[in-house]
């Protein structure tokens, strides 16, 4: 069964950088939010925290594309990470969550798992 | 058909060689295959006895495994000696039984050769040729003290190595007036000898032995013919080596005058079901004492067993490169100039204890040998003229002059022709990696793989990857120098065409000249190009994605997602007040403090919101960012100088502060380092620098493009005595030379390395202005002086630019889970460990 999900507000336009990422807080931690005006859809979320140093600084990393596939590197140890899929290009068996994310008005709402007392009350 | 018996005699490099060979050639599957070694180890690397005191055990050093003959159905007879042979029955005997064999091959190696002085078989008088001799040995040292080798040449240099690394006093004892009497001259084998006596070994040359007898205050004495002795509690005879053909005497095959088993150009003996190979082979009354020749006759005799009589041997090259007790030693070809009519140009550098002598033929044009000593850097382009005849340039005393004397560079690939020798141990020439290369091979990697050039000794290793990386080059493989999948040009390329089209922004130069939407590695590279070109501040909107995390938040990242901070403090001089502000934020916001090597303070553990906090109150005590995070300058180092120091001359902290202040916030390709000196005694260690000034009476003098860190370089002495004025000068055109030309993340070294002409054109651009560029350069450099801004200071004082420094911007309270501390000696670091 699917787990219960919500769409949590985490932002607003003006706090994006674009061709560049900033760090959100959520329900299920930490969370970098692309921006990428130049492609479509322009936003893309996915875990801050880089898996090979335990450090929340992926929103930090350079982004850009490789053979087309928009990425982040991770600014610690400059491994790649896909923006549409997670997967790290240099290691494929290691993988970072990725958010749904959609732009609702001037919000920015990720797709993030409904916690426990919600669940209940839902 | 029943299978016929091919047995092989001996098990050393040469033999094993043979198997190798052999067992991957079609006829193997017609032979049964018996080897007998008379040491019970499988074969090893003779080459490199001497590790094994080194710590190398016989594992490190065997050839081959015992699952390698075993996979190959090999009957392996170790510690079995062959006692005789009958060649009419075609028999062989050994202690253990009787073997019959269809072919056999002789691979039985030699012996050393004992002089026979009166005394020689007393106890602890020793060889050195096996892992067992090197045990006796061992256990000879036990409550030595000396050590005596008798022979200077190869082996007996390579036997007082091993003495030495078994904690003894190592004496050689050379019957020759020198070291090395059949590779060197005299000049050659003084500078030998002086370099190894310098190591501690003593060197007694022009010494016959007559008696050994019991020593009075060691275990032995030799005396020699002139009256005088040499006391020793060890003796190892390495006095030359003789071909082990006892076996081939015994059963009346054809024998040498002086010993060897006589073999034809295909390595079969006066018996033509009897071959022998390697060092008790005799071709021509001629030993070779090497492992290469040898090899070479394993793979002519295997061709020949195949069925192939085109395969010849056909003689072998006895240069040899080695590095004896740390020294290099090379000798190729005619060295002792015995041709007819050659002539020898000789350059020899007592001080810096390097000898080099070329033999030339009469008319100039051939190399025919040459005698290397204290320096084998030469050696393999000496060794391509020398083989491969190649014609030698009009004044061919280039070759061995120093560089910085107008010395010639190496002989480039393209020179070599296609029957070049590459690598010798496995006969690889330069036609077979271009086969390689054209039969899909498209690396290092796989052409060592396919062809196994440069896995035998290794010593050709540069010039592989030279005649590689140049005909991957030239079919268009290459070896790209395109920046990155976005760009088909280089840094160099990108900054014409940033400053020739007035180009300002990533978006307009990928969209003109690239592709795609860029990545990590073009994006700083074409942000730095940007800075330099036009100077505007890094956290401009458009460049704010382009860098790096460092030079997004001008602050150095650390491994738990904190960053560090540098101020500049320049010329490492700093007042009492600053200092105080510098513990007190410290103190405030928990950093741990730590001085850097570049005289100023770094502290770390900022969060990514501290950090415009804490650059407000560094401003405000007059502190300025230290771009410890950019590729631009870092420090200037300073001593402190003749305000102060009895010896210094000239003000050097002046100076330090002066060029600090110049050069601060310039991007380049890399991050640039300089120091000033205020004395020649140099305590500031300006020569390790990327620029390093040094005072003198009259001046300055400038050296250019050394560094410390991983691959330490001397800076190059580019001009001296120069006026305040002349020095920054000086320095603002190589600076803005280095930043228009250098690749992406290429250090002043590597640059200077890479530059076409080296330091001479680099002076002929910057001292004599050759490309007219001068002024040109010290226009845009006056230009990035004038539009400084501390990068720091703008950005606190923008409320937009202090933005981006939340670390999550819908949650500022939030702490980051991960950034947990510890305290050590005092101070905090992080606990957080890599996943």
């Amino acid at each position: 069964m699917k787990p219960r999900t919500r769409w949590e507000a985490v932002c607003t336009v003006d706090d994006l950088v674009p061709e560049s990422g900033i760090a959100v807080w959520t329900e299920e931690g930490p969370v970098a939010v692309f921006y990428l005006p130049h492609r479509l859809p322009a936003l893309f979320a996915i875990s801050h925290t880089d898996p090979f140093s335990g450090a929340n600084v992926l929103a930090r990393g350079i982004t850009g594309d490789l053979k087309g596939e928009p990425v982040v590197a991770s600014p610690l140890y400059k491994q790649h990470f896909s923006l549409l899929t997670g997967v790290c290009l240099e290691d494929d068996t290691v993988r970072v969550k990725t958010y749904p994310v959609l732009l609702d008005g001037n919000q920015i709402r990720l797709e993030v798992r409904a916690n426990q007392r919600e669940s209940i009350a839902a | 058909m029943s299978k016929k018996t091919l047995i092989v005699v001996g098990n050393g490099m040469v033999g094993h060689h043979f198997l190798e060979q052999f067992c991957a050639s079609p006829a193997a599957a017609d032979f049964e295959i018996i080897v007998f070694g008379e040491e019970k180890q499988l074969a090893y690397d003779r080459v490199h006895l001497s590790e094994y005191f080194g710590g190398s055990s016989h594992a490190d050093l065997a050839m081959g495994t015992l699952e390698w003959y075993t996979e190959q159905g090999i009957q392996l007879h170790l510690n079995e000696q062959v006692t005789g042979i009958n060649r009419e029955n075609r028999t062989l005997e050994t202690p253990r039984g009787s073997y019959r064999y269809d072919e056999l091959v002789l691979s039985t190696g030699s012996y050393p050769f004992v002089p026979p002085i009166k005394g020689n078989d007393r106890p602890h008088c020793l060889v050195y040729r096996t892992l067992d001799d090197l045990d006796a040995i061992h256990a000879s040292s036990e409550g030595a003290r000396t050590g005596v080798v008798v022979g200077g040449g190869l082996l007996g240099l390579e036997a007082a190595n091993a003495l030495k690394s078994l904690g003894l006093e190592a004496h050689v004892v050379e019957f020759a007036p020198r070291l090395m009497p059949v590779q060197l001259d005299a000049d050659g084998g003084a500078l030998l000898r002086h370099k190894i006596e310098e190591l501690g070994v003593q060197v007694h040359t022009e010494k016959a032995t007559t008696a050994i007898t019991e020593g009075e205050d060691a275990r032995l004495r030799m005396n020699f013919s002139d009256e005088s002795f040499l006391e020793t509690d060890l003796i190892v005879f390495s006095a030359g080596i003789r071909p082990q053909d006892a076996l081939a005497r015994a059963s009346g095959l054809e024998i040498g005058e002086r010993g060897g088993i006589a073999i034809d150009n295909h390595c079969t003996t006066s018996d033509p079901h009897v071959h022998a190979i390697g060092e008790c082979a005799l071709w021509e009354q001629k030993i070779f004492g090497l492992v290469a020749p040898g090899y070479t006759m394993a793979r002519t005799l295997s061709s020949a067993l195949n069925g192939d009589r085109e395969t010849a041997f056909t003689g072998a090259d006895m240069s040899t490169k080695l590095k004896l007790l740390g020294v290099d030693v090379g000798s190729i070809g005619d060295a002792h100039a015995q041709t007819p009519g050659a002539r020898n140009i000789r350059f020899n550098d007592e001080r810096a204890g390097h000898y080099r002598r070329m033999v030339i033929s009469e008319d100039g044009k051939t190399l025919l040998g040459a005698i290397l000593v204290g320096d084998n850097s030469h050696y393999d382009t000496l060794l391509q003229y020398a083989l491969n005849g190649i014609t030698l340039p009009e004044n061919p005393e280039t070759l061995i002059l120093p560089e910085s004397q107008g010395g010639a560079p190496a002989l480039g690939p393209d020179a070599l022709p296609e029957t070049a020798s590459i690598c010798s141990c496995h006969n690889v020439t330069k036609g077979d990696i271009c086969g390689a290369i054209d039969a899909g091979c498209s690396d290092l990697g796989s052409v060592k793989a396919e062809t196994k050039a440069s896995t035998g000794c290794g010593g050709c290793t540069a010039l592989l990857k030279n005649v590689v990386d140049s005909e991957l080059e030239k079919r268009g493989v290459e070896v790209s120098k395109d920046l990155c999948e976005h760009f088909p040009y280089s840094r160099q390329e990108l900054f014409h065409l940033v400053k020739v089209n007035g180009i300002r922004t990533f978006r307009t130069l990928i969209s003109q000249h690239g592709k795609g939407h860029g990545c990590d590695i073009c994006k700083p590279a074409v942000a730095s190009i940007l800075a330099t070109c036009w100077n505007e501040h890094i956290l401009a909107t458009d460049h704010v994605p382009l860098q790096d995390t460092n030079d997004t938040f001008m602050a150095n990242m650390q491994k738990n997602g904190t960053y560090s901070i540098v101020p500049r403090i320049p010329g490492g001089e700093i007042t009492p007040d600053k200092l105080i502000v510098l513990g007190e934020v410290a103190k405030e916001y928990d950093l741990y403090t730590k001085i850097t090597g570049g005289q100023r303070v770094d502290l770390f553990g900022a969060t990514l919101s501290q950090l415009p906090d804490i650059w407000e109150k560094l401003i405000a005590a007059g502190f300025e960012t230290g771009h410890a995070y950019g590729k631009s300058l870092r420090t200037v180092k300073s001593c402190v100088g003749n305000t102060w120091c009895r010896y210094g001359v000239q003000d050097s902290v002046g100076m330090a502060i002066r060029l600090e202040d110049r050069y601060k916030g310039l991007r380049a390709p890399h991050k640039v380092k300089m120091a000033v000196s205020g004395c020649t005694r140099e305590c500031a260690e300006a020569q390790s620098k990327d620029f390093g000034v040094i005072a003198t009476e009259n001046g300055w003098n400038l050296y250019v493009c050394g560094n410390g860190g991983m691959r330490p370089r001397h800076a190059d002495l580019f001009a001296t005595d120069l006026s305040d004025e002349e020095l920054i000068r000086t320095i603002d055109r190589v600076v803005m030379f280095y930043v228009r030309t250098a690749d992406r993340l290429q250090r002043t070294s590597v640059w200077m390395e890479n530059l076409e002409g080296g330091l001479e054109y680099l002076k002929q651009v910057v001292l004599e202005d050759s490309l007219g560029i001068g002024a040109e350069l010290e226009e845009h450099m006056e230009g990035i002086v004038g539009t400084y801004q501390c990068e720091w200071k703008t950005a606190v004082e923008d409320p937009e630019k202090r933005k981006r420094f939340r670390e999550f911007v819908n949650a500022p309270s939030q702490c980051d889970p991960v950034q947990e501390w510890t305290v050590e000696r005092g101070q905090r670091r992080p606990v957080l460990e890599s996943a």
